[in-house]
């Protein structure tokens, strides 16, 4: 073996070893967050004199506990999943997009109105269902594709820009479903007209489990090639380090951003989707259960990654599966699991600052021979 | 005077004065914080948690000027936190106070829960009408104190910014870190503070909405106020006195909605409610082409990047 061989020999194994500790402080530094996270809520429990075995426990039981509550917490993560994807997509871009929640609401709405010909005209639920999805995904997709094309072409700020078009999007539905689109047997809570069980979504054969959670993995698995395996995902991922440099690249700086947008639309109008074909059958309020900003901290945890958003979203979705049983049993309000969302996320943005801060972490210093 | 168009800009100017106080104050705040090269877009969630403990404390102690001062001292807490996180190393201002928000209305909602029924003691306001002998005009020109309180402190900060040396100290961290430094100033120091007391602002705003307009604690409060608040900065181009303005015109758009329905037109009320989101984003739209928005913005800002 030469001299040189062995010296690559030895880069390639180094270049391992850096990967492999990158991951490992990848994956510690957001478990220690969560962790902390845990802590800091016990106390909080503890200081307001409520018992924080009992709330672990519950949140376990009523999240994990039996095969009921793990399939109540696959489908609340389906929307999650879908909303951490719309979150995470615009920011590999560099976008900080936070308007899920009302290209969720939107798409949901425009799947609901849609249906509406579709069913009193009697067209099959195998025509009627692609179509609503379809509507759906463009609604949202136009939506946030609107914030990615006003925050390059006019310089408009996408954050701020697109939690004023969420407010919008559910001043839209409810203008609707309070108006022309209502349905007059919905006395209480304004709806559309439903649009019956023959056109329901089913669950997943042998669970109860809608099919929007397989949609959501499959849209994370076929996200996250396009993000990692293909000229459009470099192409993006570089836009997100440095926009000026991959303008003087030549890169279409601007196609990227609005497509990176109108994806997440499309993942969050799907859920929107998913919300009125499955759960609720017709558009009302109900869908403005704030699954949009969990999914914002759904995407923070997993580090914007579309495959790592699945596991997230169904913690999260088992925390709200079990929001309710912590209600009923424990006597807190409802809002507990908003502080307890509240508190990850800030821990978790605080843990941001540990990153290369630990030597366990850095790659051995290398000497004289690179 | 009973001509409906006269009802309408009567009811929207009173509208306007009323609507308009929380967003002063929460620009005010958010004036302050960008002025020193940071943002604070958590004010949402600061507004939100400032109602719920103005509320609780004015229905506790029988005052509500003490629960004014009890939502000024919740929201200079979340500043504090706000300004002491971000001082961290690779710790993003905006993401930040994202999470602020939902971790400031989750602390509202839960600690707010009890008090959702009770009614708690409002602020007075101060009948400047009386004279004209028209009832809707005299309702118009009820004003609460917050709102000149809010005027003389934009001035005083329009002053300061520009006279003080504590206003160039402030500027100076915003445009340039670096010669702040080299003046020996210490920038996290000067942020701290001045996103600490943009908390305490907003904080107060949050009171005006529990104790006064609409003069309710609910958990549908506040949506969106405290962050149509921080584009309102942008588009009074961090100027204290534009903001009052700003604040005004935010304030009567509000108002169009409820002052249609008090002539009868409730068709569109939905749309007319989204009015001052609609807007906003127009004047966003406007502003962040604007030449001189890119002239007055502070150097060190990272929103307008």
């Amino acid at each position: 073996m030469t001299a040189e061989t062995a010296d690559a020999v030895i880069a390639v194994k180094r270049a391992s070893n850096v990967k492999a500790l990158r991951l490992a402080e990848t994956l510690i530094i957001p478990i220690g967050a969560l962790i902390a996270s845990a802590v800091i809520f016990s106390i909080f429990l503890l200081i307001i004199g409520k018992s924080p075995v009992t709330f672990w426990q519950l949140i376990w039981t009523g999240g994990f506990g039996s095969s009921f509550s793990l399939q109540n917490s696959l489908q609340r993560a389906a929307p999650l999943v879908l909303t951490g994807l719309a979150f995470a997509i615009p920011a590999r871009i560099g976008l900080t997009m936070i308007g899920g929640e009302g290209a969720l609401v939107l798409g949901g709405f425009a799947s609901a109105a849609i249906a509406i010909p579709l069913v009193l005209n009697h067209v099959p639920p195998v025509l009627t269902l692609p179509v609503m999805a379809l509507i759906g995904m463009t609604a949202g997709g136009i939506w946030i594709g609107a914030v990615g094309w006003l925050r390059y072409y006019r310089g408009v700020n996408e954050t701020i820009s697109s939690l004023l078009m969420s407010y919008i999007a559910i001043a839209i539905m409810n203008f609707f479903v309070e108006g022309a689109l209502r349905d007059p047997a919905s006395a209480n809570k304004p709806s559309t007209m439903p649009i019956g069980d023959a056109y329901r979504v089913g669950g997943i054969p042998g669970t109860d489990v809608h099919w929007g959670f397989a949609a959501g993995i499959a849209l994370a698995l076929v996200l996250w090639v396009l993000m990692s395996r293909t000229t459009f995902g470099f192409a993006a991922r570089m836009t997100g380090g440095n926009p000026r440099a991959a303008k003087a690249q030549g890169l279409p700086v601007g196609m990227l951003m609005v497509s990176c947008c109108a994806i997440a639309g499309a993942c969050a109008g799907l859920a929107g989707f998913f919300e009125v074909a499955a759960i609720h059958g017709q558009a009302n309020a109900s869908l403005v259960a704030g699954y949009g900003f969990t999914g914002i901290l759904v995407s923070f945890l997993a580090r914007h990654n579309p495959i790592v958003v699945v596991p997230v979203a169904i913690l999260f979705g088992a925390i709200a599966a079990a929001g309710g049983v912590v209600q009923r049993r424990m006597g807190m309000p409802d809002a507990t699991v908003l502080v307890l969302q509240g508190i990850v996320f800030v821990v978790l943005l605080v843990s941001e600052t540990f990153y290369g801060r630990f030597k366990l972490f850095q790659p051995p210093s290398t000497g004289d021979r690179v | 005077m009973d001509h409906p168009v006269v009802v309408v800009l009567v009811a929207m100017l009173g509208g306007a004065i009323r609507v308009s106080t929380p967003f002063m104050f929460v620009a005010l705040g958010e004036t302050l914080t960008e002025k020193s090269g940071r943002i604070n877009l958590g004010l949402e969630g600061t507004l939100v948690l400032g109602a719920m403990v103005a509320y609780a404390t004015s229905y506790l102690t029988g005052n509500p000027w003490l629960g004014v001062l009890a939502a000024g001292g919740a929201g200079l807490i979340l500043g504090a936190m706000h300004g002491y996180i971000c001082k961290l190393p690779k710790v993003n201002d905006i993401a930040v106070g994202i999470a602020f928000m939902s971790f400031g209305t989750g602390l509202a909602f839960f600690f707010g829960k009890p008090f959702i029924q009770p009614t708690a003691p409002h602020l007075d306001a101060i009948h400047l009408g009386d004279w004209t002998g028209s009832p809707a005009l005299a309702q118009a020109l009820e004003v609460n104190p917050l709102f000149f309180v809010g005027i003389v402190l934009a001035i005083v900060m329009w002053w300061g910014l520009k006279n003080t040396k504590w206003g160039l100290i402030v500027r100076m961290a915003g445009d340039s870190a670096a010669s702040a430094r080299a003046m020996g100033v210490s920038v996290d120091l000067v942020r701290f503070l001045a996103t600490a007391a943009g908390g305490f602002l907003a904080g107060i705003g949050g009171a005006f909405l529990s104790l006064y307009y609409p003069g309710i604690w609910n958990q549908g409060l506040s949506s969106g106020q405290g962050l149509m608040a921080v584009a309102l900065v942008i588009f009074a181009r961090w100027n204290p006195i534009r903001a009052i303005f700003a604040a005004l015109l935010f304030g009567a758009a509000g108002a169009i909605g409820p002052s249609l329905q008090a002539i009868g037109i409730t068709q569109g009320y939905y749309f007319f409610n989204a009015a001052p989101y609609i807007l906003t984003l127009i004047i966003m739209i406007i502003s962040a082409g604007s030449k001189s928005a890119a002239r007055d913005v502070p150097g060190e800002l990272s929103i307008t990047k």
